[in-house]
């Protein structure tokens, strides 16, 4: 209970920041002030100043929205598809569906997801959606992967065989009634892939591969104050502490969520 | 396990052949042709008509398709457009520092997560295994490319003990070399570690509470004894599949922690092949390194129905 509390309020945090950066912002994030680069942290810049004298807090707060907007939409994308598709394998389960879609889950797992992100931006050139692609096509399997698993132990249940009986179809037992039992299992994936999708977006873009300038993003603040690091820690150190805090109060609400969710797990929870 | 060992090899090829399908497929989606992607918006027409013939573009696809897969079984990764070289020749260039610091790193990922995994396991709920737990929490929150910016700056600008960035090649020594892959594999490590020693962990939990660790503790074993034993070689099942998938995450993720280091691996030639637009490069270490993951779950596969004969009667 504790690990959700915690983790629900560091994921609040940056939710929040990122939604007030839509009405406000400490300072505009637009407007470079070379004057005044490199500020250590003080009450008028409470995380101190970037090289071209922008705002680190309110870099921090836009960053936030691109951060949360391409994980939600890449498990959006890994759900959109990963489900229906977890649920066809399950309703034809040992059938040529099943054993497809396990298949093509199989060969998606054997691309590295960063390879994937890679691939494409190679073909694509580099962007905010194409790194939204790549890090959605990898949820694909895993959301696959999880509803099938869940919907098979389902599909065992004597209300399953209640609702075959009464005449209704595999499509329709899938939505109205495997569904909803398999939901919480897929909320918490859901948490654990939008922390790994914040992961994979910071780590695009500090290679240059994801949100390009002006756009602004974690792990682009990383790249471009790596060299600073010496002269300024507080630019390179705030951007990352954002990552890692966001990371983990996600990775916390998960965890919490599953033992809340899951009783049966309670007792020798990961 | 014959009929098991063939039947995986089946899956295996299949796998494979799809894969470089993918891949082929791809490259050939470019605006434009791979060509005229190649050499850029100013490139004169007879440059890239000069190109197409070079790189082969004027055959049908299914023609390109299998000469590319039989150049690949031969060994010939086509010539790189920028380097004026061999492919096989750069990427055996650059294997040998990538493949020893995914190896370096995986060996770091063991040496810290087994005795984590089972000092937090065999103290259950304990403030150590709170601090543990905790330790790997962090360790899995934090982007492995930010850790080894922090770690340059502490260990090699203001220690000196390593070097920042650069590799000085195997020539320079075994330790030389060695010396300048340890921050690289130390920043691959951390959340690989942090999710084995979980792992570790959970599998010793759940083996720890079944019927013939109370057997053996009902003989007189002590808790310690019962988990070297009994509990920890049952436990390796799980830990076993992780590690195996963990080689390709390590493979992959050293494309990010290679340029943070400047190691000239193949990381950095992927990149650089991206910025300098040579498809045929990327194309061809792309399948190479999704051939290894490929390859490495099959034999993780393969050694698991050696150990454990359920598996094999399950197919």
């Amino acid at each position: 209970m504790r690990n959700l509390v915690l983790g629900f309020a560091l994921t609040a945090l940056f939710v929040i920041g990122a939604l007030l950066s839509f009405l406000w912002t400490p300072y505009d994030h637009t407007v470079l002030e070379v004057s005044n680069k490199l500020r250590p942290p003080s009450l008028s810049h409470p995380f101190g100043t970037d090289q071209l004298g922008r705002d680190i807090l309110s870099m921090i707060m836009v960053g936030a929205r691109t951060s949360i907007a391409v994980a939600v939409v890449a498990v959006g994308i890994g759900m959109g598809l990963g489900v229906p598709l977890g649920l066809a394998a399950a309703a034809r389960r040992g059938g040529w569906v099943d054993e497809l879609i396990m298949r093509g889950n199989d060969l998606i797992f054997a691309f590295p997801s960063l390879l994937i992100a890679i691939l494409i931006t190679a073909v694509f050139g580099p962007s905010a959606v194409n790194a939204i692609i790549a890090i959605g096509i990898f949820n694909i399997p895993v959301f696959a992967r999880v509803t099938r698993g869940g919907a098979l132990s389902i599909w065992q249940q004597d209300f399953i065989l209640a609702a075959r009986v009464a005449g209704k179809r595999a499509t329709r037992i899938s939505v109205e009634h495997i569904l909803p039992n398999i939901a919480n299992l897929l909320i918490v994936q859901g948490t654990i892939q939008f922390s790994l999708g914040i992961l994979a977006e910071a780590a695009l873009s500090y290679v240059g591969l994801g949100a390009q300038p002006p756009v602004p993003s974690w792990g682009r603040m990383l790249a471009e104050s790596q060299t600073l690091f010496m002269i300024a820690p507080h630019i390179t150190l705030f951007p990352g502490f954002a990552i890692v805090l966001t990371v983990l109060g996600l990775n916390l609400a998960g965890d919490g969520l599953r033992d809340l969710l899951d009783p049966r797990i309670r007792r020798t929870a990961l | 396990m014959l009929r098991y060992a063939v039947t995986r090899t089946g899956s295996l090829l299949l796998s494979l052949a799809v894969a470089s399908l993918v891949i082929f497929a791809a490259i050939e989606v470019v605006p434009g042709d791979p060509a005229a992607f190649m050499l850029g918006l100013n490139a004169q027409a007879d440059t890239v008509a000069a190109l197409r013939d070079e790189l082969g573009l004027n055959a049908s696809l299914a023609e390109r398709y299998f000469s590319w897969i039989l150049g690949l079984l031969k060994g010939d990764l086509g010539t790189s457009y920028t380097y004026r070289s061999p492919v096989s020749e750069i990427v055996a260039e650059r294997l040998v520092i990538s493949l020893p610091l995914a190896g370096y790193a995986l060996l770091l990922t063991m040496l810290v997560a087994f005795p984590a995994g089972i000092f937090a396991a065999s103290r259950r709920g304990s403030a150590a295994d709170v601090l543990v737990m905790g330790g790997t929490q962090l360790g899995v929150a934090i982007p492995n490319f930010w850790f080894a910016m922090i770690m340059v700056v502490i260990f090699a600008i203001n220690l000196r003990w390593f070097s920042a960035g650069g590799f000085p090649g195997w020539d320079a020594g075994f330790l030389a070399a060695m010396k300048a892959l340890t921050l690289p594999a130390i920043a691959l490590a951390l959340p690989q570690a942090s999710i084995l020693a979980r792992v570790m962990r959970s599998a010793l939990l759940d083996t720890l509470s079944s019927d013939y660790i109370r057997t053996a503790r009902a003989k007189g074993l002590t808790k310690g004894q019962a988990l070297r034993r009994h509990a920890l070689r049952n436990a390796m099942i799980p830990v076993l599949t992780i590690l195996g998938l963990q080689f390709s995450f390590l493979l992959a993720g050293a494309i990010i922690i290679e340029n943070v280091f400047f190691l000239p691996g193949l990381g950095r030639l992927i990149f650089q092949a991206i910025s300098q637009r040579d498809l045929i490069v990327v194309e061809s270490v792309v399948m190479l390194l999704v051939f290894a993951v490929i390859l490495v779950n099959f034999l993780v596969d393969l050694a698991y129905a050696w150990v454990d004969p359920r598996l094999r009667l399950r197919t």
